[in-house]
This record gives C-alpha cells, sequence and structure tokens, in this order.
C-alpha cells in the first residue's frame, strides 16, 4: 500500500576503513604497553637498564664463554686454578654434564645393564604419549598398559634378579631414573588413596571420618623431611626383627602417603563443590553408594579440581629431590654426589651442575602445568 | 533397592534381611576397622618393644637432660658443646623461627611486588613478573637453596678478599659480616620509648577513629604517629647521651675480624625459602585482586572516589578476604619447607634432632617431638590467620 520511496539503499557493504595511523601499529603498542604514562615509562627504563645489565653476562656466562667439550677438570678451570682456561674466565662448565650425562640418567646402575631403565624408559614415553592427546582412541587398553603392564615390566626389569638377570640393588640406582620412579608411582598411589581419604574424610561414619580427618592433618602438619625420617628410621623399628624393608621402598612409601594427604584436601575441595542436588539425585535413582561417586560425583567434582590435582603431582615431583637427604641419589642428589669427583671439581661445577637439574625439573613441572591447562580447558563443558 | 513407601527414609525399617540395614553396615564396618588397627597397633608396639629392648635403648624424654657432646654453627640463645640434647633442641627451635619469620616476611614482600606486577598494564613487567613466577613455581626448593649454597655463596671470595658494601659490611664466602651494634648503659630507655611510643599511637588511633564514627570529623593520624614513634625514640637516645656503640668488622691477615656474621647456611636458606615462596605469594595475590568484580572500582568512580582512595577502601579489603587463606597455608609450607636447612648444615630442629637421632638412637622421642612443635606450629599459625581471617571476613547482615 505504502508508495513510500526510499531515496537511497545501500547495496554492499562497505570494507571497514583501517583504524587510524595513531591507534594501530608498532608505534600505538609501544605508546599503550610501554609509555602510557610517566611512571610506566620510567617502570620501562628501569626494567630495560636491569634487562641489559644482567641478560647478556648471563648468556655469554652460559653459552658464550662455557667449555663444551673436554676431558676433565682442565677445561673448566683457570690457569691459576691449574686449568687451560685465560685468567679471570668464568663460564658454563658444559663438558662436566655431557661426561657425566649418563650417570644423570641412570646413577650408578651397572653400565651392561643400563638397557634397562632405558627400555623401561622407551616402553613409558611409548604408552604415555598415546595416553595424553585426547584424539587417539583405545584409552582402556592404553591406561590398562600404563598403570598395569608397565609397573609389572619395571618390577621385573629394574631389580633384576630373576628370569636371569643379574641383581640390581637399590643403592645404585639414581639420577633421573630413581625421581621418574618415585614420581610416578606416588601419582599413581596418591590419587586412588587421595580420593579414598577424602570420601572418608566426608563418610558419616563417626570412626572412619576421625581416622581420616586425624591422618590427613597429622600428615599435613609436619614437613616431608620429617616423614622420610620417619620412614627411614622408625619403620624398622616397627617390624619384626629379621624383616628388613628395602630403602627405596621405604622411601617410596613416605612420599606417597604425604601426597595422598594433601591429595585428599585437594579432592574434598571438589566433593563439597558438587551441589546437593546431585547427591540426592543419585540417591533416588537408588544408585549404591560407589555407584554414587563413580558415576555421578567424582567425575563432576575431579574435573573442577584439575588444576589443584596437577598442582599436587607437581609437589610430589619437586619434592621427590629431598630423598636425596636420607641418602639416595635422585636426579638432584647424583648431580650433587659428582661435585666431589676430582677430575671435575672446579669454581663453575656446582653451579654449571644445579642449572642443568634445574632445567630438567622445570621441563617436567611446567610441562604438567602446561598439559593440565589444555585438559582444563578440553573438559571445561560449562562455557560452550 | 525395592523399599516401601517411607516419608523418613533414615528411619526406614529394612524389610528383609539385617544385612541390607545401611545403618547396621555402618556400624560391623566401623568395628572392623577399629579391631584391625588396634591389632596392627599391638602389633607395632611389641615389635618396637622388643627391637627397643634387642639394641639396649632406654625409651622415654630422659636423654634430653645429658650433655650434647656437639657445637651448633649458629645460635641465638648460649649453647656449647657441654649444654644439653634439650637445650640443644631448644636452639634449633629457635633457628627455625628465625629463619621462618625473616623468609615468611621478605616473600611477603617479593611476592605482593610481583603479584601486583604480573597485572601490571605494563607490557614489560607484567612478562618480567611471570618469567619469575614460572621459573621459580616450577624448581624443586632443595634446588633453590643449593643454588645460592653451593653456586653462589661458596664461589664467594675469600674473606681477606670480601666484597665491600657500605655501612662497613663485607660479603665473603664464610656469610655477611656487618657491624654489630653494642647496647651500653641506658639504652634500654631508647627502647622502653619506643614500647610506649607504638603503645600510644594504637590508643591514638582508635581514639581518632571512634572520634570519626561519632561525629564525621576526621583527625590526621599518619603524622602524629609517625612523629611520635620516630620522634620519642630519637629524642630518648639523645637525652640519655647515644649509649650505642659499634663493633665494627676489620680485615685481619685472613681472617676478617669483629662485627657480627651471618652465615652462609641461613643466607641461603632464607634467600631460597624468600625468592621460593614469593612465587606462590605472587599468584595468590593476582588471583585475589582479580578476584573482586571490576563492577566495585566502577561503582567506586561513580561514586566520585579518587583511584588512590577506590584501591585503598574498596579493593584491597575484599582482595584481602580472597588472599589470606591461601596466604596462610603457604606461611605454613615455608615454616616446614625451613626444615631442609639439614640438607645444608643450617642448625634447625630436623637437623639438631637427626644429629641428636644419630648420637642417641631415640628415634621415636626425636620424631615425637618433630611432630609436636611443628603440628603445634601449624596451629597456631592457623589460629592466628583464622582470627585475622574472621575479622577481614565478609561482614552479613
Amino acid at each position: 500500500m505504502s508508495t513510500h520511496q526510499t531515496s537511497f539503499v545501500r547495496a554492499s557493504i562497505i570494507e571497514a576503513s583501517p583504524a587510524p595511523a595513531r591507534e594501530s601499529g608498532i608505534a600505538f603498542w609501544l605508546k599503550k604497553n610501554l609509555f602510557a604514562t610517566p611512571k610506566d615509562t620510567a617502570l620501562t627504563i628501569i626494567s630495560l637498564l636491569i634487562l641489559a645489565w644482567l641478560v647478556p653476562p648471563a648468556l655469554e656466562w652460559l653459552f658464550i664463554d662455557a667449555a663444551w667439550t673436554g676431558g676433565g677438570r682442565g677445561v673448566c678451570a683457570t690457569i691459576a686454578q691449574g686449568g687451560s682456561q685465560p685468567e679471570g674466565w668464568s663460564g658454563a662448565c658444559w663438558a662436566f654434564v655431557n661426561a657425566k650425562f649418563s650417570q644423570f640418567l641412570f646413577g650408578r646402575y651397572p653400565l651392561d645393564e643400563r638397557w634397562r631403565p632405558a627400555l623401561v624408559g622407551i616402553l613409558f614415553v611409548l604408552f604415555l604419549v598415546p595416553m595424553l592427546i585426547p584424539k587417539i582412541p583405545y584409552k582402556g587398553l592404553n591406561a590398562l598398559l600404563l598403570l598395569v603392564v608397565l609397573p609389572i615390566i619395571a618390577t621385573i626389569l629394574l631389580p633384576g634378579g630373576w628370569l636371569g638377570l643379574t641383581y640390581v640393588e637399590t643403592p645404585l640406582w639414581g639420577g633421573l631414573m630413581v625421581t621418574l620412579v618415585l614420581s610416578f608411582v606416588g601419582i599413581a598411589v596418591s590419587l586412588p588413596l587421595g580420593i579414598l581419604l577424602a570420601l572418608g574424610r566426608r563418610s558419616n561414619m563417626p570412626v572412619i571420618k576421625m581416622l581420616c580427618t586425624a591422618f590427613i592433618e597429622l600428615v599435613r602438619g609436619v614437613p616431608l623431611i620429617t616423614v622420610l625420617f620417619m620412614a627411614s628410621v622408625m619403620l624398622p623399628l616397627f617390624l619384626p626383627q629379621g624383616v628388613t624393608f628395602d630403602k627405596f621402598l621405604r622411601a617410596l612409601i613416605g612420599v606417597s602417603l604425604f601426597a595422598s594427604a594433601y591429595m585428599a584436601e585437594v579432592v574434598r575441595g571438589g566433593l563439597q563443590a558438587i551441589p546437593k542436588g546431585q547427591y540426592e539425585g543419585a540417591d533416588s535413582l537408588g544408585l549404591s553408594f560407589w555407584q554414587k561417586m563413580n558415576l555421578i560425583v567424582l567425575p563432576q567434582a575431579l574435573k573442577l579440581v584439575i588444576p589443584g590435582i596437577v598442582n599436587t603431582f607437581i609437589g610430589l615431583f619437586k619434592d621427590t629431590s629431598l630423598v636425596s637427604i636420607i641418602g639416595m641419589f635422585d636426579l638432584l642428589g647424583i648431580v650433587r654426589l659428582n661435585f666431589a669427583d676430582a677430575n671435575w671439581s672446579s669454581a663453575v661445577t656446582p653451579l654449571t651442575g644445579l642449572i642443568f637439574a634445574g632445567f630438567v625439573f622445570w621441563l617436567f613441572c611446567f610441562g604438567m602445568s602446561r598439559y593440565s591447562g589444555f585438559m582444563e580447558r578440553l573438559l571445561d563443558t560449562s562455557r560452550r | 533397592m525395592a523399599i516401601g513407601v517411607t516419608n523418613a527414609p533414615e528411619k526406614r525399617k529394612s524389610s528383609g534381611s539385617i544385612l541390607n540395614d545401611s545403618h547396621v553396615r555402618g556400624l560391623f564396618y566401623q568395628a572392623l576397622t577399629v579391631i584391625i588397627l588396634a591389632l596392627l597397633v599391638y602389633w607395632i608396639a611389641d615389635n618396637t618393644i622388643e627391637n627397643l629392648r634387642r639394641a639396649n635403648i632406654a625409651s622415654g624424654y630422659g636423654f634430653l637432660n645429658s650433655r650434647a657432646g656437639f657445637d651448633v654453627g649458629q645460635s641465638l640463645i648460649a649453647f656449647s658443646s657441654d649444654s644439653t640434647y634439650g637445650r640443644a633442641l631448644v636452639v634449633g627451635f629457635v633457628n627455625t623461627l628465625l629463619v621462618a619469620i625473616t623468609g615468611i616476611i621478605t616473600a611477603t614482600v617479593i611476592g605482593f611486588i610481583v603479584g601486583i606486577g604480573r597485572l601490571s598494564h605494563n607490557w614489560i613487567i607484567a612478562k618480567l613478573s611471570l618469567t619469575y613466577v614460572e621459573v621459580f613455581r616450577n624448581i624443586p626448593p632443595l634446588l633453590v637453596i643449593f643454588f645460592w649454597y653451593s653456586g653462589v655463596l661458596s664461589i664467594l671470595p675469600q674473606p681477606r678478599d670480601a666484597i665491600t658494601l657500605p655501612f662497613n659490611t663485607f660479603v665473603s664466602n664464610r656469610g655477611l659480616t656487618f657491624p654489630k651494634p653494642i647496647f651500653e648503659e641506658g639504652s634500654q630507655y631508647t627502647i622502653l620509648a619506643l614500647l610506649i611510643a607504638v603503645a600510644a599511637s594504637f590508643v591514638f588511633a582508635r581514639y581518632a577513629r571512634q572520634r570519626q564514627m561519632a561525629t564525621g570529623q576526621r583527625i590526621p593520624v599518619l603524622w602524629p604517629v609517625l612523629g611520635l614513634v620516630i620522634g620519642l625514640p630519637v629524642l630518648t637516645f639523645l637525652a640519655t647521651g647515644s649509649p650505642l656503640s659499634f663493633d665494627v668488622p676489620v680485615e685481619g691477615r685472613f681472617n676478617l675480624v669483629g662485627g657480627s656474621v651471618i652465615g652462609p647456611e641461613f643466607l641461603s636458606l632464607y634467600l631460597a625459602l624468600s625468592f621460593y615462596t614469593a612465587a606462590f605469594i605472587a599468584e595468590i595475590v593476582r588471583a585475589g585482586i582479580r578476584g573482586v568484580s571490576k563492577g566495585q572500582t566502577e561503582a567506586a568512580h561513580a561514586l566520585g572516589i579518587r583511584p588512590r582512595l577506590t584501591t585503598r577502601l574498596v579493593v584491597v579489603p575484599q582482595a584481602m578476604r580472597i588472599i589470606i587463606p591461601p596466604l596462610t597455608s603457604q606461611y605454613l609450607n615455608l615454616t616446614k619447607n625451613s626444615s631442609l636447612a639439614v640438607a645444608i648444615g643450617y642448625a634447625d630442629l630436623v637437623a639438631v634432632g637427626g644429629t641428636i637421632l644419630n648420637q642417641t638412637g631415640q628415634s621415636i622421642e626425636v620424631v615425637s617431638i618433630w611432630l609436636i612443635v611443628y603440628l603445634s606450629l601449624s596451629l597456631a599459625t592457623s589460629l592466628f590467620m583464622n582470627w585475622y581471617n574472621a575479622r577481614m571476613a565478609l561482614v552479613e547482615r
């Protein structure tokens, strides 16, 4: 009916015009992020000065002045110290790490038998990597291989003593191998045990609740080193005469129990965050306690506390370094043991060794925290 | 589970066997747990008594009164090798407290700076803070301790070529040597004046707050308090004739003579614990500030409150509520991590206890002392922090 005539109708959308020159480009970024206010400018300049003062000497020490190859302490010591470097030289002694590398991996494990831990390590990587990539199928089989088959193979291969393998006692174990075995077992034990303890703490059976609470609070209240001392000096007292426990096993028990208590608190946080309706819903469907927990509550609760769980794993991984105090040689312990090697002792050896060990620890922990962030985003069903 | 129509499920009468009654089952499981536990405890106690008898170790705390026979590197209270084991443990405890308290203060300061730095609009500051956090969070604290101890402090020059800092302070591989203050006769009045000034400041601040509540008038507090706390002790100090002198360290032929020395063990432990824990505190602070909703800031601005006052009166009090509980557990972690001292030979409670344990074999007694001390420290810290938290918590209607 309307005879209204539009005088102009745009037939096509015009291109968005570029942002004004002052609102884009490098100059804008610099202005916005580094020189927004006088205070910012001052902070930027101070930080740049500190960086310029610290970073080039550090890089020079680590890479340019470093001694990369060599067969003894000579390459890492100045002439006055009995070496070949000029007076006033200081740099990283990577030749030391290079020469001791296989010891850092396997400790004092016999040379001829090192294929055994190496094989276990390769299997570990082969089973772990597909487990971590969500797209790869057969997760059930994979978990079975990683959590059941691998530990069995490792218990046969690492100590040996049967199937024609020579027995390698645990005091000879060392290096990254010990760190990884301790953390793997600690992680594999502490998660289920921690869940059980958390459920026990929220149980309505007073005796169970009291025992779980007492255990959790007792362990969380004391430092790990006292737990390790307890495991190494008090456990033998508790056993009948003649029964001995391997020292490595004792440390393993100590570390696992310690991590379980922390894990229990993390899981409890998740359990508390699940609305009561979920519990009641499961009850009204007639599910048993374990069905309710396994199918309804725990999947939601654990998903909520993934960051906390991984933080506990990272803490556990770092805490394995403490076993060096009770006389075992994990990665940090074996690196420190080698400082005393007369063939390599020099002023820069300790720093180089510690930087190497720190880098390895950092790599594992940073990897774990990054993976947990990825997992969190993947499982986050609430925001999409 | 076919259950008849019941109104109160807890009181339901199981129509079938008594085995299906959850209440009865619960009682059964608990009784079973208690019996197993009792048997285990009995077995352990029996073995322990047998083992102690064989090893000829007399149980009990009597050993605490016998002569220690070892020396302690650094001690705040008088100790010699003739002192008792009990006193050695006290020395260790004081050393633990010393490193924990200084570490907590430093870690809090660094942590707050880095945490606020992570939220900075300045790209370079934010990235530097991020790097700090990611580096220190992912390295074992023990490694950081060794880094300072064998990587940095032990390769410093000998005392005779010590690095000289201002105020006659020297750094060498024997630690930090600084002038030792000597309090002469009359210096106690200065300390007394300081205490009086602090007490008076509290009273004054309280009065000012009550007056503002009652009348709306604000009395300036900061300047009078500063004047009181600094002025009164300084005046007393001058009036009593400056009763303070310094024992300045002098470079001798081989060693530094005089002054006070802080050993490399304490320094490495203190630095490592502070730097390590600061990374965690930084993340807590960042989360706390981010946790205050933006609407709060905007509302404050809409009311015409200036940005600085907004931060002080609106953002920080709310952020503190989020920050305090996790901060408490970090403080406890630092205290517990101070037990790593045993690795570098700083005489803390665990290191001293370990020595006693090796000498006397009284493992159960020593471990029980450790447990009691650390558990009470944990308890005391949580009580204090809970009290503080209750003061800061949201006042609900």
